[in-house]
């Protein structure tokens, strides 16, 4: 049933739905575990219950959302091999070690505190219990630095020799993992974490706090909580995410201008000032964008700082370099577009605490919980910005995609992506219904843990607990 | 002679290996178990008792495939495209058996629906890593550094016979862990469970070892070649030993000790293993020196295997003891 089509295209299209799918819990999970340990830390810190009760009710919300980042990171692991056969033969001597770093320094951290997180409250002490918090907080950002480092060295390599066989081999590590685009992609990826979690938490507080009847309005603190802390975080990181999105683009622009023209939409040089396409169809075989719409001068401002800077275009470049020019234009935009959204959303809350309406101002809750998913959008276009616009190269400018894959067949290939996909929608589907359906029941006092005693409740043999079971599922409500 | 840094690293894949196999081995069994335990107590009971240290298992699996990508990128990308298709079906069980410890306690209305994707996924995962394991040992035809067979080479009465035994294994090794976590209804019906699987891992272990030295002649070799019989011959000896204390144990009534010797069944199994296999990681042509990845790469990673595992083993030992003893049915509160 597969025959007709392109089995590299296959190949390619079940890495980016593979690696996509993984993507989204990583991004939340990365902030979510930074977010726990500083409710777990405020807790300890203040002794006010209202931190416990959030790290509870987030903690329970973390343990769906990291399993489901577990398994779909091991599909990954494999991923190389399975389909990329010769781009593993050939990187695996760079990329392999970077990868194996974060397994020994961050996976193992990650899953071997996480147990200790999720069940041993009870057996370990406060102290301890923080510390494994902080060990699963730490393990993500790791995990972020090493992955991240084998992805921009990919994007922009140094520090390699090539040997006889046809392999990267190393020539100074320290070069390979700080390549030029790494702390670039490492601050932006890790803000964009921050930011994603943030706005989920920010959703989950405005949703309840719209939701409270008045004579509930005094006793939603665990909402309220959540909302201000969100907000304040999107108020920091947005405005620097903005700054630190721009740095990385004058750095892709130094690095990898060929992406930069296709993120720009710039088929044509203009050797007297580049215009900014706010929006327009790119037509690659025409050269030339549809229905344009173009601020003159204003994309040499931007990455050059000067009106009449010149830029090269995509007609400087063999058509067969050339990335998918559609694709890369429209992510970018629809990633900026959400960046500007959070800006706005940082904004119009900074403006509701001075005013000190911060949780009775509907519109702000309506609107944040209107970007509660803005992260996970921007994320994911983000990196198909920066992964198709790396196209048509595996190891930038050295290693084309078709000259990296196993040899593939159509039908095998295309059969496991389907199964990929049945399963993935089934089970994380699944896992996304459970989470909203935590997300939709208030914090509220004395929130239980991870639900390791549900089943006895359930059964009813302990009495006094199937009350308080009653409560957690908001039953009364 | 200088450190072979190759070598060390081969130890090292082959050490996670193990380190996944009995690990991940109780957990998987577990969940092939689960049809034979009641609904409610003592299936709850049972996944308790591995919830806390599932995934800090399942790492050594992501380990043995990162580790092998990075220290013999060549076998990496040769094994995975040869076994393509059980690869794959391992990596979606495992996705459905890891989603669903968190997922059944989320909707008890769900729960059964999440249970039979525990047992399948823990079925499948297992059977498919035996197939892998069977079809490597069979041999992988490669040609310039890429794999050179067909898409079903790696289906064979052979490949088989050692994923239905590795089913086996991983449900002795989850019926003796729940004997020695559990208590009452559950730890007697995991005993009785552990004498019957005791009984098929034993006999499966025969068949496959009697197969394995007619695949290839220099299998056949290296087990009955004189004079080094001396030394390969200690495998099966101690196997039988611990096939003994085993039953003994089970007989009297212990609690840990019927663990720790399928453990050791595991333990010499992966010996006989390395017995075959030596020197090739890709049998019948491509050996460990061969695909190792260049000496500065293996340098590199060398400071960070030999700081990190201990630190690894420290810790994850620490995160068994917090949970040890045995586990209640309702959990760690």
């Amino acid at each position: 049933m597969f025959e007709g089509l392109d089995a590299i295209f296959l190949a390619r299209l079940q890495f980016a739905f593979t690696v996509s799918f993984h993507f989204i819990f990583p991004s939340f999970s990365i902030g979510l575990a930074s977010y726990l340990a500083v409710l777990e830390g405020l807790w300890l810190w203040t002794g006010r219950q209202v931190y416990l009760d959030l790290f509870k009710y987030w903690l329970k919300i973390f343990a769906l959302a990291f399993g489901m980042g577990v398994v779909s990171g091991i599909v990954m692991s494999y991923q190389f091999g399975t389909n990329w056969s010769v781009f593993s033969d050939k990187a695996g001597p760079i990329v392999g070690p970077l990868m194996a770093y974060e397994v020994l320094t961050a996976f193992f951290l990650e899953a071997g505190f996480l147990g200790v997180m999720l069940f041993g409250m009870n057996r370990v002490g406060k102290g301890l219990h923080f510390a494994a918090t902080l060990a699963v907080a730490v393990g993500t950002f790791f995990s972020a630095f090493w992955i991240l480092s084998a992805n921009s060295w990919m994007q922009t390599p140094a520090g390699y020799a090539i040997n006889a066989g046809g392999q990267f081999v190393p020539a100074d590590w320290w070069a390979i993992i700080f390549n030029p685009s790494f702390p670039y992609r490492l601050v932006h990826t890790v803000f964009g974490a921050y930011l994603t979690t943030a706005l989920v938490v920010g959703a989950v507080g405005a949703w309840h706090l719209l939701r409270a009847k008045p004579a509930e309005k005094g006793r939603n603190e665990g909402a309220r909580v959540m909302f201000s802390m969100a907000m304040g975080m999107i108020t920091v990181v947005a405005p620097l995410q903005i700054f630190a999105g721009d740095q990385h683009g004058l750095n892709t622009l130094e690095h990898q201008p060929v992406k930069v023209m296709a993120m720009e939409g710039h088929f044509k040089s203009h050797p007297d000032g580049a215009p900014l396409v706010l929006f327009g169809w790119p037509d690659e075989a025409a050269g030339k964008n549809l229905f344009a719409v173009e601020i003159p001068k204003a994309s040499s401002l931007i990455l050059k700082h000067s009106w009449d800077a010149p830029l090269k275009g995509l007609d400087t470049v063999d058509r067969k370099d050339w990335p998918p020019v559609p694709v890369v234009f429209w992510a970018f935009r629809i990633m900026v577009g959400m960046g500007m959204l959070m800006l706005t959303l940082a904004a119009f809350s900074l403006l509701a605490r001075v005013r000190k309406r911060l949780y009775d101002w509907p519109l702000l809750h309506r609107f944040a919980l209107a970007m509660g998913p803005a992260g996970f959008v921007a994320v994911i276009a983000g990196w198909v910005t920066t992964e198709v616009g790396r196209q048509p190269y595996t190891v930038y400018g050295l290693l084309r995609t078709v000259d990296s894959a196993s040899a593939l067949d159509a039908p095998a290939v295309g059969a496991s992506l389907l199964a990929f996909v049945v399963v993935y929608f089934f089970a994380f589907g699944a896992g996304t219904y459970y989470i909203l359906k935590l997300m939709s029941h208030p914090p509220h006092l004395g929130e239980e843990g991870p639900r390791r005693d549900q089943p006895v409740r359930a059964a009813g043999i302990t009495p006094a607990p199937a009350v308080s079971e009653s409560l957690a599922t908001g039953k009364e409500a | 002679m200088p450190f072979d840094l190759p070598m060390f690293f081969a130890f090292i894949i082959a050490f996670a290996i193990l380190a996944y196999v009995v690990m991940d081995g109780f957990d998987l069994g577990v969940g092939i178990l689960f049809p034979f335990l009641p609904v409610g107590r003592e299936r709850d009971s049972a996944i308790n008792s591995v919830a806390p240290v599932w995934d800090g298992n399942e790492t050594w699996l992501v380990m043995g495939g990162g580790g092998l990508l990075a220290a013999f990128p060549l076998a990496y990308g040769m094994i995975l495209s040869a076994l393509y298709a059980p690869i794959i079906a391992m990596l979606l069980a495992l996705v459905f058996r890891g989603v669903a410890f968190e997922f059944r306690w989320r909707d008890p209305r769900h729960r059964p629906l999440w249970d039979v994707a525990f047992t399948g996924g823990s079925i499948v995962a297992a059977l498919a890593q035996g197939i892998t394991l069977g079809a490597l040992l069979q041999g992988i035809a490669v040609q310039n550094r890429t794999y050179a067979g067909g898409w079903f080479d790696w289906l064979t009465p052979f490949s088989l016979l050692v994923g239905v035994s590795l089913v086996c294994g991983y449900a002795l090794l989850g019926s003796t862990w729940l004997v020695m976590k559990s208590e009452g209804s559950l730890q007697e019906r995991c005993h009785r469970l552990a004498f019957r699987l005791g009984i098929a891992t034993i006999v499966a272990m025969a068949a496959v070892s009697a197969a394995t030295p007619f695949l290839r002649e220099a299998y056949w070799m290296r087990w009955f070649a004189w004079p080094q019989v001396l030394f390969t011959a200690q495998v099966p000896v101690l196997v039988a030993i611990v096939t003994f204390v085993l039953f003994w144990s089970l007989r009297r009534g212990h609690h840990y000790t019927p663990f720790l010797m399928a453990l050791a069944l595991f333990g010499l199994g992966l010996a006989g293993l390395g017995v075959s296999l030596y020197p090739y990681v890709v049998p019948p042509s491509v050996s460990i020196w061969d695909a190792a990845a260049p000496h500065d790469s293996l340098a590199f990673m060398l400071p960070g295997v030999l700081i990190m595992v201990p630190i690894i083993l420290a810790y994850t030992g620490y995160s068994y003891w917090v949970f040890r003893g045995k586990t209640g049915h309702e959990g760690y509160h």
